[in-house]
């Protein structure tokens, strides 16, 4: 009799291309994305060692990381970026691999492209040189990020020798209250399990509440799991899935279409699969959470205040509490909603989907940005920023004093131009709170587009469920 | 790939936990599109001052610390992002081993495609380390990949285990890409039976 197994299984165990004694399995990858920055030494290393692509058509690539937000055209001043870009487009051109260039219409994050033009497939085997390829597992892919050498390695081989992690279920029961949003219950879970909580893990999601969430709330929880230190991040495909998938230019069409559905639906986990843990969230527990210090596990809600000292429950803890405030310039105890900003970012492969901007837009309507605040607006990609105008979304913000910008990382990392400056402070809808990881000396707050968007207006964090909305 | 067998070196302490990838090469450094000279920007942000002097209270400014090659430091080191420059920069600087009592998952990945052993010891014995390498001047580990264990002069000595199959590549300083394309025939058998329909190249 064949034994439960779960989504994470089903697909790992649909990939093993070899055991070989003593060694970790051969794992068929079936789609790479590659970036600018990740990828040169990688091509370099094929170069020298006089080796090819093996499945060049499973290779997709884009510019993201680097490249400017100002209106297209505008040369990109940085040399040394824009000889990576340009590495980049030579090596796509030489080894055969489809680029989504700069002047595409399909430009956008990697993590954003991907679903978008339906290459993200349920039961799929994902990777990209960037931890956030955990985000395509919002659609029952296995998909993980990995450095440089694995670059190169799947673009040799297509596969992966990959140790077999462990599996975590978080199940989240009820719903989510207003206001409360896939961004917050991530920074919950990261507050809860701590930073390192899901290394060696894949997480999957269930639960009541996660079966609510749409594709796109379902990317931003699975895309944040990389910083609760998960291997990937998996939610089962359902109707919801399919209704994104449909259509979309490289998904499957007709009856190849009914064929992959079928399968698709087999992928859920059975009744009885079992996981080396398991954690569960009441959903209705749930406030917008804001961090305060310098990794997303240091959060709490908006009602809360910075922790003090005092509160630490070992010397270790209390030294990187201390450093922390000591980087933020914040006090213990202050309350999170009197904390003054001085930038607002809206964007990143969290959140810079439709829905994100929706959603900011929603609370931007009628109102102004704070004059002390300089509050951005970058869409993850070329399709989200041309759907955005035609909804009028990009007026509203702009109306209410937001840039709206060019799609990329930008502000998320800090690579281009967008940064903060040293003691700047920024509520940002990204994905790491880390020292300088804006601009150096930047002290990074993040938060839900619809909290970035209230603190724009109100110049300090607000709390999104007393808004007036106009 | 180097092999490492055995080494001896000079311990420095790094006594933080969670130290991200961001810390160990910031984001401005990554536009190279070399392997070779992330050394000089390791912990760039923590090592130099705004004005991109030297900061003299920064561990690896110390000039006690000049010249070390064994990293000591707090856990769940190398979270975050997975730009494998941090392991270019640690290795360039001329660090061989890093001791510490939990590494994040992509940045052990990355380490052992390029021969930089991370020790993984109980938190306990960690500090004690942290604690050595603090009082004592010049004060020196061996790390030994062969015997899988840790030991200094003064009578510290811990063992560690790891997957045995990094292990091997380590001491071989073998090329994994190599390996995998061993396993040409399977997999183009994979290839051909597990071919779905929808999932087509682009």
């Amino acid at each position: 009799m064949p034994s439960a197994k779960t989504l994470f299984e089903k697909v790992w165990d649909a990939h093993v291309v070899a055991e070989p004694t003593g060694r970790s399995p051969l794992i068929y990858i079936d789609l790479h994305l590659v970036h600018e920055v990740t990828s040169p030494q990688a091509f370099e290393g094929l170069r020298v060692a006089g080796r090819r692509l093996r499945q060049p058509g499973r290779t997709v690539a884009t510019v993201d990381h680097n490249i400017p937000t100002e209106p297209r055209g505008t040369p990109i001043t940085d040399p040394i970026a824009a000889l990576q870009i340009a590495t980049l487009q030579k090596n796509c051109a030489e080894f055969g691999v489809r680029l989504f260039d700069m002047d595409s219409p399909d430009q956008g994050i990697v993590h954003v492209i991907g679903p978008e033009l339906g290459l993200t497939q349920p039961g799929s085997t994902i990777v990209c040189g960037d931890s956030h390829t955990s985000t395509h597992g919002a659609f029952g892919a296995l998909a993980f990020g990995i450095g440089t050498s694995e670059v190169e390695h799947v673009l040799a081989t297509q596969c992966l020798p990959q140790r077999k992690p462990k599996t975590m279920k978080i199940e989240v029961d009820g719903g989510l209250p207003e206001g409360v949003t896939a961004k917050d219950l991530a920074l919950a879970v990261i507050g809860r399990i701590g930073t390192d909580g899901a290394t060696g893990y894949v997480i999957e999601y269930a639960g009541e509440a996660v079966r609510a969430l749409s594709m796109e709330s379902r990317m931003t929880l699975c895309n944040m799991s990389i910083e609760a230190g998960a291997r990937a991040a998996m939610v089962a495909p359902d109707e919801i899935t399919f209704a994104y998938m449909k259509g979309r230019r490289f998904a499957p069409q007709g009856t190849d279409w009914d064929q992959a559905v079928v399968y698709w639906r087999t992928l859920a986990s059975d009744a009885g699969g079992r996981y080396d843990k398991t954690l569960t969230i009441d959903a209705a527990s749930l406030a917008p959470f804001v961090t305060w210090g310098t990794n997303p596990g240091m959060v709490v809600q908006i009602t809360g205040r910075v922790p003090d000292l005092n509160g630490a429950p070992t010397e270790t803890d209390r030294r990187a509490t201390e450093q922390a405030l000591q980087y933020m310039g914040l006090q213990g105890g202050t309350r999170i909603e009197e904390i003054p900003i001085d930038r607002v970012f809206i964007g990143s492969c969290t959140n810079s989907r439709i829905e994100d901007l929706r959603a900011a837009a929603r609370v931007a309507k009628g109102y102004r940005v704070n004059p002390k605040v300089r509050a951005m607006v970058v869409p993850g990609s070329q399709t989200i920023k041309r759907a955005a105008e035609q909804e009028g979304l990009d007026r509203i913000f702009r109306e209410a004093g937001f840039e709206w910008r060019e799609s990329g990382c930008s502000m998320c990392l800090g690579m281009n131009p967008d940064i903060l400056q040293p003691g700047e402070r920024c509520a940002s809808t990204s994905n790491r709170n880390f020292e300088g990881r804006q601009g150096r000396g930047g002290r990074t707050h993040l938060v839900s587009p619809m909290m970035a968007a209230a603190a724009a207006i109100a110049g300090h964090f607000t709390d999104i469920r007393k808004w007036k909305f106009q | 790939m180097k092999p490492f067998r055995v080494h001896k070196g000079l311990v420095a302490p790094l006594d933080r936990v969670n130290v991200d990838t961001d810390q160990i090469i910031p984001k401005q450094f990554l536009k190279r599109i070399e392997r070779t000279g992330f050394g000089e920007f390791l912990f760039y942000d923590w090592r130099s001052t705004p004005d991109g002097k030297p900061d003299p209270a920064f561990v690896l400014n110390q000039p006690r610390y000049a010249g070390s090659s064994v990293l000591v430091v707090g856990k769940n080191f190398g979270c975050g992002s997975s730009r494998e420059h941090a392991v270019w920069a640690i290795a360039d600087y001329g660090f061989r081993a890093v001791i510490g009592s939990s590494f994040a998952d992509i940045y052990a990945n990355n380490s052992t495609k390029n021969g930089l052993l991370n020790v993984q010891l109980h938190e306990e014995e960690v500090a004690e380390l942290l604690r050595r390498a603090e009082k004592y001047d010049g004060y020196q580990l061996t790390v030994d990949l062969e015997q899988c264990n840790v030991q200094d002069d003064r009578g510290f000595l811990a063992r560690f285990q790891m997957d045995e199959f990094v292990r091997h590549c380590l001491l071989e300083g073998l090329d994994d890409i190599g390996l995998t394309l061993q396993h040409q025939a399977e997999i183009a058998a994979y290839e051909t039976t597990h071919a779905t329909p929808w999932s087509k190249p682009v």
